[in-house]
């Protein structure tokens, strides 16, 4: 790793121009933050049915959309391209190669998330009509309006050029250095970024191909089954585009404040290429239990997915030793009494010290949703979301908010307001996540399922396991109030650090690794060979499933009709008689697709 | 390149964990036999399944001594038949498929589970024990009332069963 910033200055001092991006990318990320927990509170308390008042169970699924696009899409994508802004140039130490290219991608980015947000948000009025209640994933044949697919669209090929600035920079840095070595953060976000132009390819065409223009009437219809391979292609891969970070910053920032270094350098590396290997050919265990999609194709994604394990468990092996060292050089001694001398009160490495922890009880859920058959008994219960809201929810983002506590005075030369708040904050976040994944974990057990207003039902009860699913329900309310106040305190402290006049002496260095990149094999930074495997297990993995998929269902779809959930008047009407009579229904939804063309 | 022998053992320890999870799940499938929803149905057209042979009637038939067939629609917001009645100690496959959107089919609390796909028939075959009552829940947002969508699924008696047979499973 190269040891850039050196002595007194820091980041916003040596690099001003690139500091004003990251500060505007963290910025457009924690105002997403702030709306994703708001319907997040909102969500927690309706569901759970501690108070229904604010919204109605229709109105839900609007706020659905928004906390999964706001949180898993702009929160993450935008920190990323911050983080990965920082990493490159820092670790390059070389400006940008043309920093209106960087603005236009991060305005590309800003206008696409603005265009898809509002899309969703006007569902909640009925004076436009627009809406977009289609949840994160978007299935066809329910329908959104043109915008959502077409912001979606310009988010992503903003996102396509931030990635292009990255390699164009290292590409002029290797120039100047043609015998060094990527510098290891470099080295993570090139990866990281060839693995999620590999990834969103296939997203890109199900918008661009299939979904806007069905949206604006020139297709008639979509092949359900190919447009969700599609969305999945791109989906398991995404949660690793949200991780990539997290992971370099557990890998390069972590173990600096916890007081030592990298363990390997080497094996950093050889994580991220075994990411970039097989993120994306496992998107079909998603889709354990679609039919239409051969058995044989599900055994193989599971095989990928389960290899997919070891990277994450040689990381945790790395990140403890490399904090164990920490705490040795800092005076520690014994078998775990190093444990202790650790700088606990750094809400940075408490914070992501915790989002670590919750990691491991994370993967080990996942391990359930990845056995083909273990997943039947949680395929889309509320498990499913406990089990995200670890990995994305905790993992990612309280790395996130921690490594802000050390970040944001290298970008602005502003000390943070208060370190006891932001303690406070990583470990409410902690508790307030143990109490509502782990009951929704249970809650999934019990058959509740995700994605619904109202998760009790008429006609029957639940079973009784690991407490009622009343007493869970507490436990999920609590948890969820929780973590709201924490993304509070953690805004409310940034806001006021703004506030700060700006001091000198904040800058901090990141040591090389114990093992540094001349132990690691020059193989490793050849990425052209990598993306090009990459590329073969995605053909190997994908070519005969979305063979298959067109045979059978078509191009353009089986003879499926239009659901759009656009057209908001006329379906609050629908939701409201849709109880009682089917054949009602089934009429007021044909005559509606009759009005729509 | 140096790997440090700690991180030998727990990279072998990794590869392990990793290749029990893959026969745990082998032996699920080839001992007790749990199979994957799969490709085994034709496609269908979700216009035509009201003048589909197995559709058009959403039902119960008996297709062997304790061999059930159930032909289920799920559309918006609901399922059909409602309830689906089967006889204890059988063996029960449902075919599912749907009329409109994307939708859910799970007997809460057990493993049967299927996503419900426009186009395609999802197979999914149970062995029924003791009579008791089920629901059935759509556990794929499917639209405005999607949590309103739900069934029952009702597992009688054999002499119950053949007592109501003459109407008890329709709609």
């Amino acid at each position: 790793m190269s040891e850039a910033i050196e002595g007194d200055r820091t980041f916003a001092d040596e690099f001003p121009a690139e500091a004003r991006v990251v500060r505007a990318a963290l910025l457009g990320s924690f105002l997403a933050l702030t709306l994703g927990a708001v319907f997040g509170i909102i969500q927690t308390l309706h569901r759970t049915g501690v108070f229904r008042g604010l919204i109605s169970s229709t109105d839900y699924y609007t706020s659905l959309t928004a906390h999964g696009v706001f949180l898993a899409l702009s929160f993450t994508t935008f920190f990323l391209v911050g983080l990965f802004t920082w990493a490159v140039v820092r670790s390059l130490d070389r400006p940008l190669i043309d920093i209106r290219i960087t603005w236009t991608w991060y305005g590309l980015m800003a206008a696409g998330m603005t265009m898809t947000g509002i899309s969703i948000l006007a569902g909640f009025t009925d004076a436009l009509d627009m809406s977009a209640d289609v949840l994160f994933t978007f299935y066809a044949p329910l329908q959104a309006h043109p915008m959502f697919y077409a912001g979606l669209a310009v988010f992503i090929v903003g996102s396509w050029i931030a990635g292009a600035d990255y390699f164009r920079t290292w590409l002029a840095w290797k120039r100047e250095h043609p015998d060094d070595r990527i510098p290891l953060q470099t080295f993570m976000v090139l990866t990281t970024m060839a693995m999620w132009y590999i990834a969103s390819s296939a997203v890109a065409a199900s918008v661009l191909v299939f979904l806007l223009p069905w949206s604006l009437g020139l297709i008639d219809q979509v092949n359900p089954t190919l447009t969700r391979t599609l969305f999945w292609f791109f989906g398991h891969p995404v949660v690793y585009f949200w991780l990539m970070p997290a992971y370099l910053l557990w890998y390069t920032v972590l173990p600096k404040i916890a007081g030592g270094r990298l363990f390997s350098d080497p094996l950093a590396r050889v994580v991220f290429v075994l990411f970039l290997l097989l993120s994306t050919p496992v998107g079909i265990h998603h889709q354990y239990l679609d039919p239409g999609i051969a058995e044989g194709f599900k055994f193989i994604s599971m095989t990928n997915t389960m290899f997919l394990l070891l990277p994450s468990l040689l990381t945790a092996f790395t990140v403890v030793a490399s904090v164990e060292y920490g705490a040795r050089q800092r005076g520690g001694t014994g078998l775990l009494g190093w444990l202790t001398d650790l700088p606990w009160r750094d809400p940075a490495f408490t914070g992501m010290m915790l989002a670590g922890l919750m990691f491991a009880a994370g993967g080990f859920s996942g391990m359930v949703n990845a056995g083909m058959n273990i997943n039947y008994m949680i395929h889309n219960t509320i498990w499913v979301p406990g089990h995200f809201h670890l990995t994305v929810g905790t993992a990612v983002a309280l790395t996130f908010m921690a490594a802000t506590y050390w970040l944001w005075p290298q970008i602005t030369n502003k000390p943070i307001y208060s370190r006891s708040i932001g303690l406070v904050q990583v470990v409410v976040w902690f508790v307030g996540m143990a109490l509502m994944s782990n009951a929704m974990h249970a809650q999934g057990i019990l058959g509740v399922p995700r994605r619904t207003a109202e998760p009790e039902y008429s006609g029957f009860d639940y079973p009784v396991m690991f407490g009622g699913f009343e007493e869970l329900n507490v436990q999920i309310a609590i948890g969820g109030t929780l973590l709201f106040v924490s993304t509070v305190l953690f805004v409310g402290n940034l806001v006021l650090t703004m506030g700060n006049p700006k001091v000198s002496g904040l800058a901090e260095e990141l040591p090389p690794a114990l093992s540094g990149p001349d132990d690691a094999p020059r193989v490793l930074d050849n990425l052209g060979l990598w993306v090009g495997i990459a590329l073969v297990l995605v053909v190997l993995a994908y070519a005969l499933p979305l063979a298959a998929i067109i045979n059978r269902g078509g191009l353009l779809g089986p003879g499926v009709g239009t659901y759009p959930v656009w057209f908001a008047p006329a379906l609050d009407a629908l939701a409201n008689a849709a109880t009682p009579s089917l054949g009602a229904i089934t009429d007021a939804a044909a005559s509606l697709v009759e009005v729509i063309r | 390149m140096h790997i440090h022998a700690y991180e030998k053992v727990w990279l072998a320890a990794s590869v392990l964990l990793i290749l029990f999870l893959l026969g745990s799940v082998t032996y699920g499938a080839v001992g007790p036999g749990i199979a994957m929803v799969s490709d085994g149905e034709s496609a269908i057209d979700p216009g035509g399944i009201d003048e589909d042979e197995r559709f058009s009637e959403p039902r119960v038939e008996q297709v062997g001594e304790t061999e059930y067939e159930a032909y289920v629609v799920a559309r918006q917001f609901g399922f059909q038949p409602d309830p689906i009645v089967v006889p204890a100690n059988s063996t029960v496959t449902f075919y599912v498929t749907s009329a409109d959107v994307i939708h859910g089919f799970e007997v809460a609390g057990t493993n049967a589970n299927t996503m419900v796909v426009p186009g395609e028939v999802a197979e999914i075959t149970v062995e029924t024990d003791a009579p008791a009552e089920y629901g059935i829940v759509c556990n794929e947002y499917c639209g405005a009332a999607h949590h309103g969508m739900e069934g029952k699924l009702e597992v009688v008696s054999q002499s119950e069963f053949d007592g109501g047979r003459n109407g008890g499973d329709g709609e």
